[in-house]
C-alpha cells in the first residue's frame, strides 16, 4: 500500500499546478506497479524520452511543456532524433528534422540541460557515489549505477520525465542498498591477459553477460586487467543491448565490489557461469554481421565518444587519409568535440577525412542514405542494433581495424589474439 | 476440447481477445519493434519477421533500450501495437507504455504478470481471452 507525503498528495491534487500533477499522476500509478510503499527524492535526472521516433514521443513533450511543465532536480537530456545544426548533410528529411527539432524544443522549455548526449556522465552533470539520481538511456542507467555507483532505477522513456518534473521515485529497486547485491557469478576461468586487454575485451564480455544474466545482477570476477573508463562504458552500452542489465560489479574494478563477497553482500550467487576465451570468440563472432570485406562507413561513438577516445584516434590517424569511398563517421556531443578542438586532436581526424555528427546518433536519426549497406564499428551497441533498426551488415573490430579498414577501403581485422589456438 | 484458466496478476487492466505469440526470450522494442508495421525486427530474436500487431504477446520480460516504451505508445497511437502482454513479473517498461497510452489516447492494453509455471502453459497460435481482472481462458483438445 502506497503512503504518499503531504507534498505528493499537493501535487496529484493539482494544487502546484497540471504540469506536476499529470506526471505525479502517472508516477502514483507506476508506485503501485513496483509495488513500492513510498517515494523518495531525487537530485538528479536525464532524460532518455527526447529521442523523437513519431507523432506519439512529440505529442507527450508538447503537451507536459504546453502546461508549463519545469524539471524540479538538475536535469541532462539524451540524444535527440537530429543533429541540429548538422542534417542537410545527410538523408534526413525536411519534415523529420522539423518534428525533432520541436521535441528538443518541449524539453528545453523545461528547464532542462541541453546535453543533447547518451553519456551523460562525461559531462559536468556526473551524479557521485551514492547519489539518487531517476536516469533513462540504458547504457547511461548501468554506467552510473555500476561504474559511479549512483542509484537509480532502469528508468523507461515517458516515466524519467515524470520523475524530474516531480522530483520523486517510487522508493524500490536499485535506489536500495539490499537490491544492489549480486545475484549471478560470471568467473574469467583461464582467459589470457592478453586478450584481456585487448581494446575490444570489454565490449564483448558485456555483449556475452547481458545475454546470460536475465534478470539477475551479474558480477563479474577474474578480471585480471584494468579498464579505462572508456572501457567500462562499452562495456555498460554492451551489457543493456543484448540484456536488461542496469547494475552489474566487476570485482576489484566497479566501487560496490572491492571484494567478491561485498559484490554480492555475504549472499551466495543463485547461479555460476564460467567464461572461458572460445566464448568470449563466439560472443565476438556475432557481433558481426557481415561477411565479405566491403565496407562503405567506418562508424564510432555509441555511446558518445568522449574526449579520451577522440585523444586515442588522433595518434592513429594522423597524417593518413581514409580511402574516399569509405565515410568516416563519429557520433559525438557537442561538449566533447569542443573539447576535442581545444586539445587539438580534432583537426587530424577531421584531415583524416572524419565527419562529426553532435546531438544524435545513426541509430535514433533516419540520416544514413539507403546505399550505405555495410558498416564497421568498435561499438557493441551499433553492432547490436544496426542489422535490425538500419538493415545494415556489420563487422566490429578494434578502433585500430577501423581506422585501417577505412585507410584500406575494405575490412582488415588484426585476428591476431582473438584467433582459436 | 478442455477450458483451461490461469490467475494471472493484472498489472494494467484491461480486456483482450486474441491469438497468442508467444517467446521465452526477453526483446527490447527500440531496435525490436516497428511500430510503422507491427512486426518484430530484432534479428537476434527467435520471432524476428512475425507480426505481432493485434496478437496477444507473451514475452518474460523486456531488456535493451529505455525506448521500448515510447516505441509501444508509438504503435498503440498508430494501432499496430499487441492486443496485450503477458509476462513473467511485472514488467515496469510495458505496463508505463500501457499506462501513458491510456492517458494520451484512452487507449491502454492489458499487461498481466503470469507465473513462471503458469507462462510456460502457454502455446503460440491458441486463441486467449484476457479478462480484467488478470484471468486468462483457453481451450485445447488435449
Amino acid at each position: 500500500m502506497l503512503t504518499l507525503s503531504d507534498r505528493d498528495r499537493a501535487m496529484l491534487n493539482g494544487d502546484h499546478g497540471p504540469a506536476p500533477q499529470l506526471a505525479m499522476s502517472i508516477l502514483v500509478r507506476m508506485a503501485d506497479v513496483y509495488g513500492a510503499r513510498e517515494l523518495m527524492d531525487i537530485s538528479q535526472a536525464h532524460i532518455d524520452s527526447t529521442i523523437y521516433l513519431g507523432d506519439a514521443t512529440l505529442e507527450f513533450a508538447e503537451r507536459l511543456a504546453s502546461l508549463g511543465a519545469r524539471v524540479a532536480v538538475p536535469t541532462s537530456l539524451n540524444v535527440s532524433g537530429v543533429d541540429e545544426c548538422g542534417w542537410k548533410d545527410w538523408a534526413v528529411s525536411p519534415e523529420w528534422a522539423a518534428k525533432a527539432a520541436r521535441q528538443m524544443l518541449a524539453y528545453e522549455k523545461m528547464g532542462a540541460v541541453p546535453t543533447w548526449t547518451c553519456a551523460p556522465y562525461q559531462t559536468h552533470m556526473r551524479p557521485v557515489f551514492g547519489q539518487q539520481i531517476a536516469w533513462g538511456e540504458s547504457n547511461a542507467i548501468a554506467f552510473a549505477n555500476s561504474v559511479i555507483g549512483a542509484r537509480t532505477e532502469r528508468y523507461p522513456d515517458l516515466l524519467d520525465v515524470c520523475c524530474a518534473i516531480t522530483g520523486r521515485v517510487p522508493a524500490v529497486g536499485l535506489h536500495v542498498s539490499e537490491n544492489r547485491a549480486g545475484q549471478m557469478l560470471f568467473r574469467l576461468a583461464g582467459v589470457p591477459l592478453a586478450l584481456q586487454q585487448d581494446d575490444q575485451f570489454f565490449a564483448v564480455l558485456g555483449h556475452l553477460v547481458g545475454k546470460l544474466a536475465g534478470d539477475l545482477v551479474p558480477v563479474i570476477d577474474g578480471v585480471m586487467a584494468t579498464p579505462t573508463e572508456d572501457q567500462l562504458k562499452a562495456f555498460s552500452a554492451a551489457v543493456a543491448s543484448s540484456g536488461r542489465v542496469a547494475l552489474f560489479h566487476l570485482v576489484s574494478v566497479t566501487p560496490e565490489a572491492p571484494t567478491l563477497e561485498a559484490a554480492f553482500q555475504g549472499r551466495t550467487p543463485q547461479q555460476t557461469v564460467d567464461v572461458t576465451s572460445d566464448d568470449l570468440r563466439a560472443a565476438r563472432s556475432e557481433l558481426t554481421t557481415a561477411d565479405g570485406r566491403e565496407l562503405d562507413m567506418v562508424i564510432l561513438g555509441s555511446p558518445h565518444f568522449s574526449l579520451a577516445e577522440f585523444r586515442q584516434l588522433a595518434p592513429l590517424v594522423e597524417g593518413q587519409r581514409a580511402d574516399p569511398r569509405v565515410k568516416f563517421l563519429i557520433t559525438s556531443s557537442r561538449l566533447m568535440k569542443e573539447m576535442a578542438a581545444e586539445a587539438g586532436v580534432l583537426a587530424p581526424i577531421v584531415g583524416f577525412g572524419a565527419q562529426i555528427t553532435l546531438d544524435t546518433c545513426i541509430l535514433a536519426s533516419p540520416m544514413l542514405p539507403p546505399e550505405i549497406r555495410t558498416l564497421m564499428t568498435n561499438s557493441a551497441k551499433y553492432a547490436y542494433y544496426a542489422p535490425s533498426l538500419l538493415n545494415t551488415r556489420v563487422t566490429f573490430g578494434s578502433l585500430a581495424d577501423c581506422v585501417r579498414s577505412a585507410i584500406e577501403g575494405r575490412v582488415v581485422r588484426d585476428e591476431s589474439l582473438w584467433r582459436n589456438t | 476440447m478442455a477450458e483451461h484458466v490461469i490467475a494471472g496478476r493484472p498489472v494494467v487492466e484491461g480486456e483482450a481477445e486474441g491469438e497468442a505469440l508467444v517467446t521465452h526470450d526477453a526483446l527490447s522494442f527500440w531496435g525490436g519493434y516497428d511500430f510503422q508495421t507491427g512486426e518484430i525486427i530484432d534479428r537476434h530474436h527467435p520471432l524476428a519477421g512475425v507480426r505481432a500487431a493485434g496478437r496477444i504477446l507473451a514475452v518474460p520480460f523486456s531488456k535493451g533500450s529505455s525506448t521500448t516504451t515510447a516505441v509501444l505508445l508509438e504503435a498503440v497511437r498508430a494501432g499496430t501495437a499487441p492486443a496485450a502482454i503477458l509476462t513473467t513479473g511485472a514488467d515496469s517498461f510495458f505496463a508505463l507504455a500501457s499506462i501513458v497510452a491510456g492517458v494520451m489516447y484512452g487507449k491502454s492494453f492489458p499487461v498481466v504478470a503470469l507465473e513462471v509455471d503458469d507462462f510456460a502453459r502457454l502455446r503460440s497460435g491458441e486463441r486467449l481471452v484476457v479478462e480484467r481482472g488478470g484471468t486468462i481462458r483457453y481451450s485445447r483438445s488435449t
